[in-house]
This record gives structure tokens, C-alpha cells and sequence, in this order.
């Protein structure tokens, strides 16, 4: 297991370093931060070159790179254009976003399991086809047409939900969109459950427990839910990484200050330290998630055993 | 391999009632004394052969009417988008602002924009940009994910372990994310910037799958057996593995055209898609958002258009899975 997770963090650091600089080299060098801090006039062009030896942008991008990382593992992320620490932007947006993906997640997994659970045992009737064609319908639904969509009925025409979010993001408030970032996760989520509980309520182990004379519920609960879960926890693991980074949508629609409304932000002014800092830590985020759901694999299957 | 599917042909017949199953067990048995040689027949071929996979599965899916509706829904909108003056006579750019934000009224069945732009007719131009996008970010991602995985699932080494790497560099970045930062630095107005990040974004999905499906073909006996004949890499890679491992390609291929539209919508909404004078349902949604409480048809129509190309593909998608791998019923 130690030799595994040594390997495994190995192998993580050229795809870290890969992602990154594919990020860095796109801020970087194809806009040109100094312009875009101006604004529409013209700098001067000694003030220019002086902001240039500052962020180091006279360097060739490979050393600009390696001074940023440096930078980053010493917690120096830099300050954002307006003079604000990048680590005072994510201390701000990183909570909020976490709560609403921990929100998303929650209802994914609620919502997915119960309802791939009832299609899975009733497979091929009509509440299954039932849900198979929901699904579909939730994942071709842009999820800026479904923000709006509920936004505007639970917002705005029944007033069952504020339409958008106050700046402290307190969790009621969340409910809402964090169900619109959870739809087209949910669907896929509900997909894999049946999936997996249509196959595995055929498994031998299944005919015995229920052969011995155990409740039905328990069965369902203690022997089939429990093998039928492995690939589900590890889509969830994955998505984790990917909420966070595809918030941006859902933050827009309602007005939440996270690391999507940052992000936002910091790509239409340019503002380049915000966006590589912010884009670093997602990137980490989801590499370590991609770790831990792996991990997670050997815990709940005992037959996986990493060498 | 083809043999495997001649029990499954029988049962196909079978499905249509009681009637349609005495025939087609009158059918089977009719076939199965006699050894044909495994190869394809087209769709209409004389009884007495069995079918290929593909034939098989061609025949499956005329049966199937989630088939036939998403595949006539995606004729109408190709048709559409090489023809719009087929069903809409109006200009798409004609602007009246006097009738900005009106409702339906008789020629315009879907209301007005905020500059009094025809919504209907917007609508149908409208699916040009999507198709367009759509087709030719998936044949970019699918030739380019199939050519790049399948060399590596078939010759290994360490090509093999710098193309799996180089494919989770590509997973590891948030695909809006990346979007909007690639495409914002772009000022062309076409079409061909948003499908250029959308193949470079796109192929470690397929490269991943084609990859798998060679993997798992090259092992094959036959694939052996062919080897051991002195065939060369080119002959047992073109004539041998690749029609054995491109259905997983295929299906794939036409899910991800569906999600494709769907991502060309969202950075079109951000900003950062195509951009005007472009007509794009992104676009459309994004400049009638402001106002859906008080004229949420501006969002409506083009959202619904969008959101019924979209089902259309993941449904054909779906449907081309279940008849190439009946395993998975």
C-alpha cells in the first residue's frame, strides 16, 4: 500500500506540472498582463518595462514558470492587480465553493442512489424506462439553461428559494444551486447505480442471503448496496474535483462569490496571478481526489490489494 | 466472433410476439445446419448467412424507435443547418426595435428579441453554428484520439506511457476553465478556434477508449493466427484490429458530439465561444437572461432548441451502444 501511494504521487507530479504549465503558458503568453492592467490607454513604455522587471516578465516563460512555483511552495501566491493577496481571494472563495460543491455531492449521492436503486431492481419496467429517460433529458440540459429554468420557477415564481445567494453563503441558501450544479452528476450517478444493481442482484450472493431467510431490505441494504457502491463512490471522488472547477456556470447564474465568480473575473480583466494561483489548487484538487477515490477502491473491495 | 451472434439473430426475430416467433424459429432453424462462412451480408441479404456485428446491429436499430426518432430529428436539423431558407424566409440580423421583447403574433410564432430580431428565425440559423461544431470537433477529436490510442494500445513501450500521460495533463484541467481562457485571447469571429479546443480538449477521451479496444482486440486468437501467417503491423492493424475495435469508438464518438454542442453553448454563454455576428443559441440565451422574468421566451426557444439537439445525440449514442454491445441489456 505505502509503495503504491509512493508510485502513485510519482506519477502525479509530471501530469501537476504538465496541467499547470499548459495553464501558465495560455495566461501567459498569449495575452499580455502588463496591456491588460492599463486597461484601454497605452502605459508608458518605462513604466511598462519597470512592471515587467517586477513580475519577472522579461524572463524567457520557462524561468518565469519556475519562479512562480517556487513562489507557490513557499505560499507565495502573488497579489492580484488591485494589490490583494491571491491567498486573500482564495481564503474567501475556496470555502464557499467547497460548501456548495459538499452540497451538490450531498444531494448527488441522496437523490442518485435512491432512485438508480428502485430502477435497478425493477429493470426493464416501466418506472426503470422511466428513469433511464429522465436522466437523458437532465444531461442534455445545458446547465446554464437549467440554472435559469429554476432559478426563475423556485425563485423568482414561487418564492420557494432566494434567487440569489447573499456574500456569506450560508448553506440554506446554497440548496438551490447546488442542486442545479448537481443535476447532470445525479443523472449519471443514478445511471451507474442501476447499472450496477441490476447486475449484481443476480450474484450468487445475493440467491444465498436471501435463500437463508434474511428480510429483503436487509439484503438490499447490507449485501447488494454495499458491493453495488464501488464504482459510484469513485465517480463521486472524481466529480468532486470537477464541481469545484465547474461551478463557474452555476456561480454566475447566482451570484456567488467562490472560485468560479473569482476565476470569472480574473480571465475578462486578465488579471493572470488570480487565475494561474486559482487554477493551481484545482488542478491539485483533483489529482488528490483521483488518489484518495483509488485508495478508497482497496477499502471498500477487499479482493483489490495494491502491492 | 461472428458466429456468437447467430443465436442472438434468432432471438431478435422472436421479439415481435407470438406470431413473429414461430416464424423466426422456423427461420433459425433453417439456418443453422447450414455452415455459411462468417461474413457480412447487407441489411436485406438472402436468409441462410449469418450477419455481421454490424449488420446485426443495423437491424437492431431500425427496430428500435428511440433510434429512428433521434436519428430523423438529427436529418431535420443537418438539413436545417445547410438549408435554414427551407423553413424560415426572414432575416436573422433584421432588427425592429419597435417590436423588441413582444411575445407570439401571427408570422413570428416565437415573439421578438431585446433588438426585435425574429426569435424563430434566429432559432433555425441558429443551428448551423451547433451542427457545425458538433460534426467537426468530433471527427477532429475521433480521428485524432483513435489514430494516437490506437498506435499505442497496439504497439505499447514507452510511446505508450507518454501518450497516457500526456492524456491525464489534458484531464487534469477544467474543460470550461480552460476554455475560457484559451478562447478568450482569441478575436476571431468563426467557428474554427472553439473547434480547435474543443479537439485538443476532446481526443484523451477517445484516445483512452480506442486504446482499451486495441488492447483487448490484439489479444485475440485470430489476431495471433493472422501473425503467425506473416502478416505486417499494417495489414493485422487495418484489416484485422481496427474493425474489431472500432465500435466502442463509435459510440462513444456520438455521445461525446452531443456534449460537444452542449460545451459549444456554455463558452458561447460566457463569452468566450463564438461570438458575434455569429448567430449561435449560446449566444441567444446569454443576451436574454436579464430579462427572463419579463420575456423568458427570448430564453426559451433557443434553450430548448439547443437542449433537443443535445438529447438527440446522447439518445442515438445510447442506441448504437445497446445494438453493438448487446451484453450490456
Amino acid at each position: 500500500m505505502g509503495r503504491y501511494v509512493i508510485r502513485r504521487l510519482l506519477q502525479m507530479i509530471p501530469v501537476f506540472i504538465g496541467s499547470t504549465f499548459l495553464i501558465f503558458f495560455m495566461v501567459y503568453a498569449l495575452g499580455d498582463p502588463v496591456a491588460a492592467m492599463f486597461g484601454d490607454r497605452a502605459p508608458d513604455p518605462a513604466t511598462a518595462a519597470q512592471i515587467r522587471r517586477e513580475l519577472y516578465l522579461d524572463e524567457p516563460l520557462w524561468k518565469q514558470y519556475l519562479h512562480y512555483m517556487g513562489q507557490i511552495f513557499q505560499g507565495n501566491f502573488g497579489t492580484a492587480f488591485n494589490g490583494q493577496p491571491v491567498t486573500e481571494l482564495m481564503a474567501s472563495a475556496f470555502p464557499v465553493t467547497l460548501r456548495l460543491a459538499l452540497v451538490a455531492v450531498v444531494i448527488e449521492m441522496l437523490v442518485g442512489i435512491v432512485l438508480g436503486v428502485f430502477s435497478g431492481l425493477r429493470r426493464g419496467r416501466d418506472i426503470d424506462t422511466t428513469v433511464l429517460v429522465l436522466t437523458l433529458v437532465v444531461v442534455s440540459i445545458p446547465t446554464f439553461v437549467s440554472g435559469y429554468l429554476l432559478q426563475f420557477l423556485f425563485g423568482v415564481q414561487w418564492a420557494w428559494a432566494a434567487p440569489s445567494v447573499a456574500p456569506e453563503a450560508p448553506l440554506n441558501e446554497l440548496l438551490l444551486p447546488g442542486l442545479v450544479l448537481a443535476l447532470v452528476s445525479l443523472a449519471y450517478v443514478t445511471r451507474l447505480t442501476r447499472t450496477s444493481i441490476a447486475e449484481n442482484a443476480r450474484a450468487d450472493y445475493v440467491r444465498t442471503a436471501l435463500a437463508k431467510g434474511l428480510p429483503r431490505h436487509r439484503v438490499i441494504t447490507r449485501h447488494l448496496l454495499r458491493n453495488s457502491l464501488i464504482p459510484v463512490v469513485t465517480f463521486i471522488g472524481t466529480d468532486i474535483g470537477a464541481l469545484m472547477g465547474g461551478a463557474i456556470v452555476t456561480e454566475r447564474i447566482f451570484n456567488i462569490h467562490g472560485v468560479g465568480y473569482q476565476l470569472y473575473q480574473g480571465i475578462l480583466r486578465q488579471n493572470s496571478p488570480t487565475v494561474v494561483g486559482f487554477v493551481t489548487i484545482l488542478v491539485l484538487v483533483f489529482l488528490l481526489a483521483n488518489l484518495l477515490v483509488d485508495l478508497l477502491y482497496a477499502v471498500l473491495d477487499p479482493r483489490i490489494r495494491y502491492a | 466472433m461472428p458466429e456468437s451472434y447467430v443465436p442472438k439473430e434468432a432471438m431478435g426475430h422472436g421479439d415481435g410476439g407470438s406470431a413473429a416467433l414461430a416464424i423466426g424459429e422456423a427461420e433459425s432453424l433453417e439456418r443453422r445446419p447450414g455452415a455459411a462462412p462468417p461474413g457480412a451480408g447487407p441489411p436485406g441479404a438472402p436468409v441462410g448467412k449469418p450477419r455481421s456485428l454490424w449488420s446485426d446491429a443495423w437491424h437492431d436499430l431500425c427496430r428500435n424507435p428511440v433510434f429512428v426518432l433521434s436519428a430523423l430529428v438529427i436529418l431535420f436539423l443537418v438539413v436545417i443547418a445547410i438549408w435554414p431558407q427551407l423553413i424560415a424566409t426572414g432575416n436573422p440580423y433584421r432588427a425592429d426595435l419597435a417590436k423588441a421583447q413582444q411575445g407570439s403574433q401571427p408570422g413570428h410564432p416565437f415573439g421578438f428579441d431585446t433588438q426585435g430580431r425574429d426569435v424563430y428565425t434566429r432559432v433555425v440559423y441558429g443551428a448551423r453554428a451547433s451542427i457545425t461544431v458538433g460534426v467537426c470537433a468530433t471527427a477532429g477529436a475521433a480521428l485524432l484520439g483513435s489514430l494516437l490510442g490506437g498506435l499505442a494500445g497496439f504497439f505499447g513501450g514507452w510511446g505508450d506511457t507518454l501518450l497516457s500521460r500526456l492524456a491525464d495533463i489534458f484531464f487534469g484541467i477544467p474543460v470550461i476553465l480552460g476554455g475560457l481562457v484559451f478562447l478568450s485571447m482569441v478575436t476571431s469571429t468563426t467557428v474554427w478556434p472553439v473547434v480547435g479546443f474543443i479537439v485538443l480538449l476532446g481526443w484523451p477521451q477517445i484516445s483512452r477508449i480506442a486504446r482499451g479496444s486495441v488492447v483487448t482486440a490484439k489479444q485475440n486468437d485470430y489476431v495471433q493466427a493472422a501473425r503467425a501467417l506473416g502478416a505486417g503491423n499494417r495489414r493485422l492493424l487495418l484489416r484485422h484490429i481496427a474493425p474489431n475495435a472500432v465500435a466502442p469508438v463509435i459510440v462513444v464518438a456520438t455521445i461525446a458530439l452531443g456534449t460537444f454542442i452542449a460545451l459549444e453553448a456554455t463558452l458561447s454563454y460566457l463569452g468566450a465561444g463564438l461570438k458575434p455576428p455569429t448567430v449561435s443559441w449560446g449566444i441567444d440565451i446569454s443576451t436574454a437572461s436579464p430579462y427572463i422574468r419579463s420575456a423568458p421566451h427570448m430564453l426559451l426557444w433557443p434553450a430548448g432548441a439547443l437542449s433537443i439537439t443535445v438529447l438527440a445525440f446522447i439518445l442515438l449514442g445510447d442506441a448504437v451502444r445497446d445494438a453493438l454491445d448487446p451484453k450490456l441489456r
